[in-house]
């Protein structure tokens, strides 16, 4: 099989059938946003996975930078009282 | 040893059955013969898809043919034990994938027939027909604008692909006139209410192609000789090869399971 040079990378994300968010499942090759919506249909929704698929071009996102992981992500981690684990739920809330 | 070939009672029914269940058996193998050379993974993928489609709707047909038939044979002996001259699909779709772009063309005059001959057969009188039809309408449905974005894209592309989806038309429009054709064994079924008159479909079909055609800056040719054979077993030489590599297993090991 060919290599595929410019053609462009999308990102894929579908929404399955009792999910209510898009997730991300991977990415593909195609020329424009039509052909990306048919291949992600054809690439990962061939086992009933999906209700609805979303195609981004890959270069729409903004990443952050691996290399700033400390500044960005760790500080978070010494805050554990932001998790809601100090409280105890009442059984009639139920699921939440 | 080779295992020798059924024989069928093809009452008007069971042949129905039988042509429809060919051409998407034929067209489905000849899809399935582009795994893992398709020009790119996406591609392949879809292809094989499409393959896998026909071969669905190739299956429920046979099955149907050996319940009407009731002569013993099923959906494997049907196709793997009929020599090409018992074979009945049409001459479009036994045609050899040449370039992607020919396929493309291929898959897109069928296609653009399918999506409406199912969607008139769900209303057949045959419960069986008319619940087969409602399934494929939306498959072919999918290998319509599937085959559609491509032919555009192919033929408005670069000059190498836009000679390319030209020559394909060209080589193929032919072929195209044996999917409107009715003979005498239809011609009951469709008096009965059980088939569509596919002479009746030809006028939607030819305005769905002449528009992505169009668009696609392609010119459908002036000619309007058709050839025909495929639906009463006088198939071109690419046939008999195409089956000897369905059907070798079959008739080397018959019998033979996963």
């Amino acid at each position: 099989m060919m290599a595929t040079p410019n053609i462009p990378l999308w990102e894929v994300f579908i929404r399955s059938r009792n999910g209510l968010a898009h997730k991300h499942v991977g990415s593909l090759h195609a020329t424009d946003a039509t052909l990306a919506l048919q291949a992600a249909r054809d690439i990962y929704t061939r086992r009933g996975e999906g209700l609805s698929i979303w195609v981004v071009p890959s270069n729409a996102i903004t990443a952050s930078d691996p290399s700033e992981k400390g500044m960005m992500f760790e500080p978070a981690d010494s805050k554990i009282y932001r998790h809601p684990t100090f409280y105890d739920v009442p059984d009639e809330v139920g699921h939440m | 040893m080779a295992v020798a070939s059924i024989s069928v009672s093809e009452t008007p029914l069971v042949l129905y059955a039988l042509r429809r269940a060919d051409d998407a058996l034929i067209l489905g193998h000849r899809l399935s013969e582009w795994c893992g050379h398709a020009p790119m993974l996406e591609e392949d993928m879809a292809l094989a898809n499409m393959g896998l489609d026909l071969l669905g709707q190739a299956r429920e047909l046979y099955s149907y043919a050996a319940k009407v038939e009731r002569r013993g044979n099923d959906e494997d002996k049907f196709a793997y034990l009929r020599d090409v001259r018992q074979y009945r699909n049409l001459l479009l779709l036994e045609q050899p994938n040449g370039d992607f772009a020919r396929t493309m063309v291929r898959q897109f005059f069928y296609a653009a027939f399918a999506d409406v001959y199912w969607r008139a057969m769900m209303q057949s009188k045959d419960a069986t027909l008319a619940a087969i039809a409602a399934k494929s309408e939306k498959e072919s449905a999918y290998h319509l604008r599937h085959s559609s974005e491509w032919l555009v894209r192919l033929g408005d592309g670069t000059d190498e692909s836009h000679r390319r989806a030209q020559t394909g038309i060209d080589d193929l429009w032919a072929y195209t006139g044996e999917m409107f054709a009715v003979d005498n064994s239809e011609r009951g079924l469709i008096d009965a209410g059980i088939a569509v008159d596919p002479a009746s479909l030809q006028p939607q079909w030819l305005k769905t192609i002449s528009g992505i055609v169009s668009e696609a800056t392609l010119a459908l040719p002036a000619n309007d000789w058709m050839q025909q054979g495929g639906r009463s077993g006088r198939h071109s030489e690419h046939l008999g090869h195409l089956l000897s590599e369905l059907q070798s297993m079959q008739r080397t090991f018959p019998g033979a399971t996963w």
